[in-house]
């Protein structure tokens, strides 16, 4: 890569925003919390992993899906099955009526591990399955709805369905996913104690660089070629159809791409918090990923971690001591957002906040200069 | 699974779960029909739907409560009273809410559902502040309780009826009043070329106006309609609007027969497959069936060829 590409790759401005996250995520909250608050963080930004993958899909590609939720839990369920498994050794659950499966099964009168929980006694099929189970879910939904050209709010609408489809069915399969309550009580990755506040150090920094990861591939999507074309789709898909492009391959490829960055999030999710369970899956999850993204500023991936991190933190500091406001903070939240402030956060910045930086950054370089000038310096002969 | 039971028994299972599916049918029809009209002609999507239709439904619970205090000699005709009330209550909200906030968004259809959404989270909060988070339930009047034997195993609950009775009345208004009557005219006229039918006079900021209140009202009698069957609760609505809208989309947005068909389809597919099957797999089926069906065909059952 020649010194050209990188500056294309990743133009000053963007190098600045991208530093200054790394410090709040890696120096400034580690440093300002204790661990409890900080594990709250690392739980808030795996949403993050969401929010940037709707970044591409919704801001750049124009397609808004309201199941992202669907593969954020895909990839926290694959995740918690392995754990789930690891800690239902025969030992472990030696007073069940048969030992060595997980609880849940136990107490819905299963008496041996399904076929599709087998792959999962595996940390590197497990792993895979996080990644490949919602790209291929995402790729088969792509395919269906954007070979066909359906896009819009129908498209929202029918991946607000398959979410709503996929909670009712882990809730009713409660024998084969642990019901309502989830797969719960997972203790150890490979024998290492993941509730012990050294892992949860451990996993927030693997969280945070794996956030990073998803942030510079997702710069690298805005930068190509592949990011004008989104753009160029959301503005005017036929045009782009009718210059030679299959716009269906593209927004099959950026849908995919959110589902593998939710999944992350939600493997992350499981391993940080202990337990996965439908809650995170449903209508009402995948929605509030949207706005999110949404106060975050849907064009700004950086933009939509800062926006997940305000928003989680709003919500738990307000559902602490306002329970019954929240619903309205919220739903305040969603119309404003839209109605007065379409680009978010990132766009206050872009017309608010960056040019008062860069006034103050001109003010005190002319006067440092001013300061540095031979005929201002006193001289005395 | 139909091995166990005699034809005679089978026969009297799909009467029954037929007629269990006709209810859950009726308020498909009466919750789809305004959200027909809102999505279909104006291409907005409106989250808070089914909150309107809770709206109706408290507002007939409030009537109720208010016959059964002041006026127990006129309680068994609360309802119609309470029906009219719920149409104009929610039609007056849904008025302003499009004049608020819906007619700066008709440019950004998803951010409308963003927006709509929103106000879902806030009304259902209202609602449960208002009237407490528990469900309420209106009682029915003596001439709607009780069943009508049909044979010695079917009996069909006079509640049902009357529900379904309704439905086709607002049904065949609905229809007379988009088909045949000049606001009608004017609605499809805006749908079918805006910049032409604003051409020739007609107001098309006042037709979406009214077609939104209109939508929102309907939902209102829905909600209405809604207490006869079961009980209201601040977030009862958001439990059928996927299905809602999953029965507009399948019926073909901009088509009324559609609607009705496509909510008969679903409905009698899920209560029949109740019976067998548990009740949460008879949905996901259900609502796999369609979203496959939608997947093949994304116009819906019946599409209506519109120039963009």
């Amino acid at each position: 890569m020649s010194m050209q590409n990188i500056r294309a790759f990743m133009p000053r401005q963007d190098l600045i925003a991208f530093l200054v996250l790394a410090v709040v995520i890696f120096i400034a909250m580690p440093l300002a919390m204790d661990i409890f608050r900080l594990n709250l963080v690392g739980k808030y930004l795996t949403y993050a992993f969401v929010a940037v993958g709707l970044v591409l899909c919704w801001g750049y590609g124009g397609i808004l899906s309201l199941g992202q939720g669907v593969f954020f839990g895909l990839g926290g369920y694959c995740m918690a099955m392995f754990l789930k498994l690891e800690s239902s050794t025969p030992e472990a659950t030696a007073i069940q009526s048969t030992p060595g499966i997980p609880d849940f099964m136990d107490w819905n009168q299963i008496t041996e591990i399904p076929w599709f929980w087998e792959p999962f006694h595996s940390l590197p099929l497990a792993l895979i399955a996080v990644l490949i189970v919602p790209t291929i879910f995402a790729y088969i939904i792509g395919v269906a709805m954007f070979k066909r050209r359906v896009g819009g709010v129908y498209f929202a609408i029918i991946t607000q369905a398959v979410a709503s489809i996929l909670t009712i069915l882990i809730i009713g399969q409660q024998g084969y996913t642990g019901g309502v309550n989830g797969i719960t009580d997972l203790r150890t990755l490979l024998g290492w104690d993941i509730r012990s506040d050294s892992a949860k150090y451990v996993l927030y920094f693997v969280n945070g660089i794996l956030l990073f990861a998803c942030l510079l591939f997702a710069q690298y999507v805005r930068k190509s070629k592949l990011g004008r074309i989104l753009l160029a789709m959301r503005e005017r898909e036929d045009r782009v159809r009718f210059t030679g492009y299959d716009v269906s391959n593209f927004k099959i490829f950026v849908f995919c791409l959110g589902a593998a960055f939710s999944a992350i999030g939600g493997a992350m999710f499981t391993l940080q918090v202990g337990f996965m369970s439908p809650s995170f899956v449903g209508i009402v999850p995948s929605i509030e990923m949207v706005i999110f993204c949404a106060v975050g500023g849907r064009m700004s991936i950086i933009g939509a971690v800062y926006g997940t991190l305000v928003v989680n933190w709003a919500k738990t500091s307000f559902s602490e001591s306002f329970p019954e406001l929240w619903l309205f903070a919220m739903g305040a939240l969603f119309i404003g957002v839209v109605m007065a402030f379409p680009s978010g956060l990132a766009g206050l910045y872009r017309n608010h906040v960056g040019p008062f930086i860069e006034k103050s950054y001109k003010r005190l370089r002319l006067s440092y200069e001013n300061y540095r000038k031979p005929d201002n310096l006193v001289t005395s002969d | 699974m139909f091995s166990d039971y005699s034809t005679a028994e089978l026969l009297s299972i799909f009467a029954m779960q037929g007629f269990a599916g006709l209810i859950l049918f009726s308020v498909f029809v009466l919750m789809a029909l305004g959200l027909a009209i809102i999505f279909g002609q104006m291409g907005v999507i409106n989250m808070a739907h089914g909150e309107f239709m809770i709206l109706g439904a408290y507002v007939t619970y409030l009537i109720s409560n208010l016959f059964s205090e002041y006026m127990p000699a006129l309680f068994s005709m609360y309802f119609f009273l309470a029906m009219i009330v719920a149409f104009f209550v929610t039609g007056a909200l849904g008025a302003f809410v499009e004049w608020a906030m819906i007619r700066h968004l008709y440019k950004r259809p998803l951010d409308t559902l963003l927006a709509t959404w929103g106000l879902s989270l806030i009304l259902q909060q209202t609602y449960r502040t208002v009237f407490g988070a528990r469900e309420v339930g209106v009682s029915l009047p003596d001439w709607l309780m009780g069943s009508v034997p049909l044979t010695d195993i079917i009996e069909i609950p006079i509640n049902g009826l009357f529900v379904m009775g309704l439905t086709l009345i607002i049904s065949v208004a609905v229809y007379l009043l988009m088909y045949k009557s000049q606001f009608g005219g004017q609605v499809r006229a805006v749908v079918q070329n805006r910049p032409m039918a604003g051409a020739v006079g007609i107001n098309t900021e006042k037709t979406d106006r009214f077609t939104f209140a209109l939508g929102c009202g309907i939902a209102g009698i829905a909600g209405s309609a809604f207490t006869m069957v079961g009980s209201t609760g601040p977030t009862a609505g958001q439990l059928y609007i996927v299905d809602t809208f999953l029965v507009v989309v399948f019926g073909g947005a901009q088509s009324l027969l559609g609607t009705i068909a496509s909510a008969f389809t679903i409905s009698q597919a899920q209560s029949t497959m109740e019976f067998f099957l548990s009740g949460s797999m008879a949905k996901v089926l259900t609502l796999l069936v369609v979203v496959g069906i939608l997947m093949l065909r994304p116009q819906g059952l019946f599409a209506l060829k519109i120039r963009h």
